[in-house]
């Protein structure tokens, strides 16, 4: 991916963390992303959280992963831990490997990391309200990046500001380019929030939750937004989210993610067609339909356990309509259904035949 | 809606939206707030009696021609002709370039009051400025780091906080045997930081948690960078009201002490010692002695005050 797109606007002066950055060594043919093995674990009163338990992916450029999965399952914390964001204590990261064009993020220093971020990584919050700070105008704020981490002068700084609002769809950027983050619509926040995470131009954006504080028509614009601007710049996109239906259109892969593991992977159009886990199959039936009007929508019996107990074997059996004594013994690995898709269940064959 | 504009993609092109203002519209908070509070005439009344007070403690001479202790105890504790009442018998009423009467020691009420600015002012003024620089950056380190560093720095303010202000005060300066306006002002300094430090801490401990924190670490910056750029400017608003409330309380510290005889002796003139020397006589037919300097007091904590309230609003962009 090159920079070149991103500061051709003006007189360009040296960025100023390139060199910290090329002396990272990334390596162009390894994978974008790839995460090993993942694992965060919460240190509080009541014991250990294992929040997140062992995750891998691989995300390549241009490619879009959605993350699903239910509230407490690990789904932020895994972004926050590739982004190194976590708050420790209480969090830590206690196993795995973050690898960005093959260099372990986990085992950078502080310095190193912080230039990753925004540069290499950019990251979309759920709630652009809270997530921008309210005393600062929104082009005083995209300018910061540019200043601080690309020495920048402010008339330039503010140029670039005014460009990435336009490159959002936000009309009339030049004037809104002075305004507070409160005088903006929630779908047009949320465009600055991507602005601000495409300011540097980054290799990988993380959207957590990008869409769940919107209605459902800017929802639809912003999801688009997104994929537009992923496929022009050749991104790798992980879309994080509990809303199924968000991540239909836009994803490639989908992982879903279960009390901290991840109990299937699949590229989208299989794992719509036939969920191959019984708990992608039960998130599926309960997604409201028009042709099942009148009748009762499916939900999943009980909550997802408390993750400093869990229960033994497979941590989905107290919710699971296909489980028996196998599953409350052994902790299913992730078998291999067909040539790049995994499911975490004993019995996948039985839940794709259903 | 909903697309990206590919015009703005063109390489070496110039940016195409043209900034409507200049770049310094984009600059700080502080450029808005301004604007915001030459509207305010609550703020242009109170910052013009702030600066005639000031005006009073850095150049009195612009104000009177009479000396510091130009004073004559033949003419002591004279009402001026236009005030209301009759003094006992045997005081004059008819004194000429005597506005507002003599004190208790026959000075000039009015240049007595001039010069009496300067130690309240310079008082108030540093001893705020010092508890705010060392109470928020304590707050600060504490709320936005916590663990030990907070551990270590609530408990020091918790000690502080234990020692009963007036108490402390007379004990520090009984010891310090010094009455000069400097031991004033750290036994001010030393007693009255403490609740800065705890409001500054709380702020920025429920600032820490906020997503634009987070989202500020997300995009690389500093600790420092978050301290500075994203906490402090939203932790402002409790800092600049709890300083002028400081500034009219150290005001009022500074003529308590003076008042209880450990803080400004005479010859030194101050508004606290004025008071002072007043109150004994104001009940007994004086009362122009305790008037005129309680009225510039309270006529100035206020002003402080207010300005501080119009500040606030002024500094929340929510306001606007």
């Amino acid at each position: 991916m090159s920079d070149s797109d991103i500061l051709s606007a003006g007189p360009v002066p040296e960025p100023a963390d390139s060199k910290a950055i090329a002396s990272l060594h990334f390596d162009p043919t390894a994978p974008l992303l790839d995460v090993q093995e993942l694992r965060v674990d919460f240190h509080t009163h009541e014991g250990v959280a294992h929040a997140v338990n062992g995750v891998s992916f691989t995300l390549e450029a241009g490619r879009t992963l959605g993350i699903l999965g239910e509230s407490g399952c690990g789904k932020s914390v895994t972004a926050q831990a590739i982004m190194g964001i976590l708050d420790s204590p209480p969090a830590r990261v206690v196993g795995g490997r973050v690898l960005l064009s093959g260099v372990d993020l986990l085992t950078l220093n502080e310095d190193d990391r912080r230039q990753v971020r925004a540069n290499r990584i950019g990251m979309v919050f759920q709630d652009a309200l809270s997530a921008l700070n309210p005393v600062f105008k929104v082009g005083w704020q995209l300018g910061e990046l540019f200043r601080k981490r690309l020495g920048y002068s402010r008339t330039q700084a503010r140029h670039e500001a005014v460009r990435l609002l336009d490159l959002v769809g936000i009309p009339a950027a030049a004037q809104r380019v002075d305004d507070y983050p409160h005088q903006f619509s929630g779908g047009m926040r949320q465009r600055v929030m991507i602005a601000m995470a495409l300011a540097l131009d980054p290799d990988v954006i993380i959207a957590d939750e990008p869409t769940t504080a919107l209605d459902v028509t800017v929802q639809a614009q912003i999801m688009k937004l997104l994929a537009d601007l992923q496929a022009e710049r050749n991104m790798g996109l992980i879309l994080i989210t509990h809303d199924i239906g968000v991540v239909a259109d836009v994803a490639d892969d989908i992982c879903v993610m279960y009390a901290g593991r991840e109990v299937e992977k699949a590229d989208v159009y299989s794992i719509y067609d036939k969920p191959a886990h019984p708990y992608t199959q039960a998130l599926l039936e309960s997604i409201p339909r028009v042709d099942m009007k009148g009748k009762q929508l499916a939900s999943i019996q009980g909550l997802p356990p408390n993750l400093t107990q869990m229960p033994p074997g497979c941590a989905f059996h107290p919710r699971c309509r296909f489980a028996r004594q196998r599953c409350r013994d052994d902790t299913p690995p992730l078998y291999t259904v067909s040539p790049g898709r995994l499911s975490a269940c004993h019995f996948f064959q039985e839940v794709l035949d259903t | 809606m909903g697309s990206t504009s590919p015009a703005t993609e063109d390489p070496g092109a110039v940016p195409t939206g043209t900034p409507a203002r200049g770049p310094s519209a984009s600059g700080s908070i502080w450029k808005d707030a301004g604007r915001q509070l030459i509207r305010n005439p609550v703020f242009i009344v109170c910052s013009l009696i702030v600066l005639v007070v000031v005006s009073w403690a850095l150049f009195p001479t612009l104000w009177t021609d009479k000396g510091k202790l130009e004073c004559d105890i033949n003419i002591n504790r004279t009402p001026p002709s236009w005030f209301p009442g009759t003094p006992p018998p045997g005081y004059d009423t008819d004194l000429d370039g005597y506005p507002l009467g003599t004190t208790t020691l026959g000075c000039d009420m009015y240049s007595q009051l001039i010069w009496g600015a300067r130690p309240s002012i310079v008082v108030a003024v540093v001893v705020t400025a010092l508890t705010a620089l060392i109470g928020t950056t304590l707050g600060l380190w504490a709320g936005y780091y916590g663990g030990r560093v907070d551990t270590v720095i609530s408990r020091v303010t918790d000690i502080f906080l234990g020692l009963p202000f007036l108490l402390g005060a007379l004990l520090f300066l009984a010891l310090l045997k010094s009455q000069s306006i400097w031991a004033v002002i750290l036994v001010l300094v030393v007693l009255g930081w403490t609740q800065m430090a705890r409001i500054v801490r709380g702020t920025a401990l429920s600032l820490r948690d906020q997503d634009f924190v987070e989202a500020a670490r997300a995009m690389g910056a500093t600790n420092h960078r978050i301290i500075l750029r994203h906490i402090l400017p939203n932790a402002l608003a409790p800092i600049i009201v709890l300083c002028t409330i400081y500034i009219g309380s150290f005001i009022a510290a500074e003529a308590t002490l003076t008042f209880l005889g450990v803080g400004l002796k005479p010859p030194e003139v101050s508004w606290g010692i004025t008071i002072a020397q007043g109150q004994a006589f104001a009940v007994a037919g004086f009362p122009h002695l305790l008037v005129f300097p309680c009225t510039v007091l309270v006529v100035t904590v206020l002003s402080f005050i207010l300005m501080g309230d119009a500040l606030r609003d002024a500094l929340d962009p929510k306001g606007r």
